[in-house]
Order: structure tokens, then sequence, then C-alpha cells
């Protein structure tokens, strides 16, 4: 379990500032892939940093939602990691980034239908027993709707929850972008979330482009501030679950340390409020 | 739609038709790959200018998607590519870059070693196989590519063509020119030969002492064995 306080996704640039002077920072959080080298800095900076911060392990690449069976030798690197740092969370996508033997690096959307659901659990069981822990499953940024889906997001994750106990890592900027593109209502969706389950929050930036037909886009770009209505959407959900450790991801175009510090008491002060 | 046609539309150019927001993700994917040459081989970037790489850089990833989630490693084929790209033949010297730039990045994320007491050394016999630390790399080429690479990334390094050699005493690898032979010799101690038959295959004007130097110096010698 994470603390009830903000965290940050690590940034190498950022390393001294955290192990000197972390502010609001109570915990961090990396990308599993990030550190399955063999040795050197990254290792060593991981290591150290335990020392001081509780760390969540937040897997890009295990391709839960692929049609393709999980990789063991990714599972057994996550379960290294995990193991010796250890891990006080690990968690996950509702995407698929593996197709045959290429790996495509992004997070691809799913078709909400039984044949993906009953995959999607399988796999997520298939993690948490050979982990020895539970998932915490993110929700996505969507761009698009498949016609085959049968199931809403919510109703399709909480089904996930309750088949498999995995847990949520609910993801306030995923929302905000997935109702603009997909036009639906947040709040509505955030209404209907099991937040019971939610163990963590991230936020993040996004930005604006125009799509192929000219239409506004909103992507999840992880490379800007918070947006204000992403910070009311997250106030709101700590009003009705409760505090919950709140994630700031800042991975494209990272500030320097006090921007993101600036951020994390953003999310301090949200969870004193309640 | 399936994932079969979700994933050839990525990788071949032209195939986004279907629904506008496609191609949303399909940027993504290769957009991030990009961002990963661009991170992992900065020299080749700055040689030909980073609108010309991100341009080849999109062909090279249309062409060798990734077969590994360790993207710290993305990709080993991209300096087989660069020997084959017409458009940059006339900078014979690419395909090495790119080889010295990947050796850097696995030097980088290579296993931690102990260096051993350099005073072991004293007892070494030709019957002795050295062992080296993990991070070390060596590579060959007939062109100047550390004084290419010096030049882009700041210090001096001798004119004229060098084979290179990495090493990493703590975090950070660094190339080393090596001298007439030394690629030879290391070559050969890697593959398990003792040091009297590593000679034996060197060239005559090999200084030994100034290679064995260089990597006590640089802490990449982790022991000895008979």
């Amino acid at each position: 379990m994470l603390p009830l306080r903000p965290g940050v996704g690590f940034k190498p640039q950022h390393f001294q500032d955290l192990v000197t002077d972390p502010g609001p920072v109570g915990w961090v959080e990396v990308h599993a892939e990030n550190y399955m080298g063999a040795g050197g800095r990254p290792l060593a900076q991981l290591r150290e940093l335990a020392t001081h911060f509780p760390v969540s392990v937040h897997g890009v690449g295990l391709s839960l939602g692929g049609n393709d069976p999980l990789d063991p030798d990714h599972l057994l690197r996550l379960k290294r990691l995990c193991d010796a740092l250890p891990a006080a969370s690990f968690s996950e996508h509702l995407a698929w980034s593996t197709h045959g033997d290429i790996w495509m690096n992004a997070l691809l959307p799913l078709p909400y239908d039984s044949q993906t659901l009953s995959q999607v659990a399988s796999h997520i069981d298939q993690t948490q027993t050979f982990l020895g822990r539970k998932l915490l499953l993110e929700n996505p940024a969507s761009y698009l709707t498949f016609a085959e889906s049968t199931w809403d997001e919510v109703d399709f994750l909480t089904e996930l929850v309750r088949r498999t106990g995995c847990g949520l890592l609910l993801d306030v900027n995923n929302v905000m972008v997935s109702s603009v593109n997909l036009q639906f209502d947040a709040g509505d969706y955030l209404t209907r979330f099991p937040l019971a389950f939610v163990e963590e929050i991230h936020v993040a930036g996004h930005e604006q482009e125009l799509d192929d037909q000219g239409v506004s886009v909103l992507i999840d770009t992880h490379s800007a501030p918070v947006a204000d209505a992403v910070w009311r959407l997250v106030a709101d959900v700590v009003r009705r679950a409760g505090p919950k450790p709140i994630l700031i991801e800042w991975d494209n175009d990272v500030p320097d340390w006090p921007v993101m510090a600036a951020e994390a008491g953003h999310a301090a002060r949200l969870l004193a409020a309640g | 739609m399936t994932q079969d046609s979700f994933a050839d539309a990525v990788f071949q150019a032209g195939k986004i038709a279907d629904h506008p927001r496609l191609s949303v993700y399909a940027n993504g994917v290769t957009k991030s790959l990009i961002s990963v040459l661009e991170a992992g081989f900065p020299v080749i970037r700055q040689l030909v200018g980073s609108a010309f790489f991100a341009e080849m850089a999109l062909i090279f990833v249309r062409s060798h998607p990734p077969k590994s989630r360790m993207m710290m490693l993305y990709s080993t084929e991209f300096a087989v590519f660069l020997q084959d790209f017409p458009p940059v033949a006339t900078l014979p010297y690419l395909p090495d870059m790119a080889r010295l730039e990947q050796a850097l990045r696995e030097s980088y994320h290579a296993a931690d070693a102990l260096p051993m007491d350099p005073d072991a050394l004293s007892g070494m016999t030709e019957t002795h196989r050295l062992h080296f630390a993990p991070s070390l790399r060596i590579v060959r080429s007939t062109w100047p590519i550390l004084a290419v690479w010096r030049a882009h990334v700041g210090g001096i390094a001798p004119n004229g063509p060098a084979d290179v050699v990495i090493l990493r005493p703590g975090f950070d690898p660094a190339p080393h020119a090596l001298p007439i032979g030394g690629a030879t010799l290391l070559e050969a101690l890697l593959s398990g030969a003792t040091l009297g038959h590593a000679l034996s295959i060197s060239p005559p004007e090999l200084d030994l002492a100034a290679v064995l130097t260089l990597l006590l110096n640089e802490k990449a010698l982790i022991g000895l064995s008979q």
C-alpha cells in the first residue's frame, strides 16, 4: 500500500532533490521497464531511492490485453524488480502493446466485449499469481471506440475487479482526455467508478491537437502541468472517497524540480482539504 | 477491428484510413520509437541533423520494429540499417558511430563489478586468463570515430583511425582509443584465451603495458585465473 500522500514519477534529473528535500512528496513511482537492465546507475539510484521512499512499480510492458500469451521472461523480470525493492505497489494498464514478436511501445486500445474480458481477466490472474501480489489496473486514455464493444468501460473495469480481485489505478487525466475525445461526461464516469477499489490516482498534463478530419482531440502527453479541470475532478473524488495516494506523472518536457514539487504541493493541499 | 489489422496499419505508411483517430495511436507508436532512437544515438542525430534523423528513424522503425520490450537497447540493427541506407552513403563512418553509441548504452546498463586489486597483477604469467568488467565493450573501426564523437560530445581525442574500448569505472561509460593491436588482444582475452595465447596472435608493436594500465586505471579488470 502507498501512503495517502502525493507521489511523483521518478526522473533521474530529480534524484538529488528527492533524496535531500522532497517537500510534500511521500513516495515515488518508476516505469518497470527502465529498471530491467543488469546494473549501472539506474538500478543504483533506484536502490537508494527505495531507502528513502515507498516505491510503486508501474509496468508499461506486460500487454495484459494482447491476444498473445504473457511473456514469461518479462513476468520474471517484473517479479525480480518488485521483490528486490520490495515494491510498495504494482500497477499495469488495460491495453495491449505486443503483436506476435513485435513490441509497439505504446498502450493500444481494446474492444470491451466478453472475449476481451475473459482474456484480460486470465492475464491479470496469471500476473497476480506469478508475482504473488495484487495488480492495480489503470483505465486508459482513449481516442476511439470499437463497434464491437458491448460493455461500458466502468462496468468492464468493475467486472475485472470482481473476477480477479485486482485493484484499480484511477487516472483522472485519462478520464478527462477520453471524455473529450469520446464525448461523454467525466463527472458521470467518476460517479459510477468503483472508488472503493481505487488504491492510487494518477494526474498528468495533456495537450490539444487536431485529428485527421480537423476535429479537436486531447492527447495524453504527460508533458504539461495538470489541467485545472483535472484537479477539480480529483478534488471531487477525494471528497467522496477520502484521501488516496496521488501521483504526478510528467514524462516529456520534464520540468525542473521546483515545478514538480509545486504540483505535488497542489495534490497535498487537495488531500488535506478532503 | 482486430489487433492484426491495427498492427498492420501502424507499421505501413498510408494504411491509416479506416478511422480518423487511428492515426493518433499510429503516431504514438512511431513517435515513441523515434524518441528512443533520438535518445540512443545523439551523435548520429547531430551528424545528419534532427529533421533528417527523424525521417530516417521513421523509415527504420517501420522496417525494423522492436522485437524486445527492452527499449534501453533499441536497436542493434540501426548500424546495419545505416550501412545500406543510400541517403547516408556519403557518410561511410556512420555505421561505426552507431555501433559506438549502441555500445555506450550497453555499457551503461551492464552489470556492476568490483575491480581487482592492482597488486595482484604482479603475479600474472602467460598462463593466466584475465576477467573483465561486464561493462567493457570494444568497437573496431577504420574511421576516426572517437575523434568525431569527441568533437560532438566534448573533450579531445587523437586524430586518425583507432579501435575504441568503452570502460565504465563508475556509472559513466567513456570511450578510449586503443593502441595498435589492443582490440585483437582484448577480443582474444574476452573469449577466454590465456594471456600467452592472446599475445601470440597480437601484432608485435602492441604495447601491453599501455593497455593494462588503461584497464587498471578505469577499473575494468576484475580478476585473474589460471
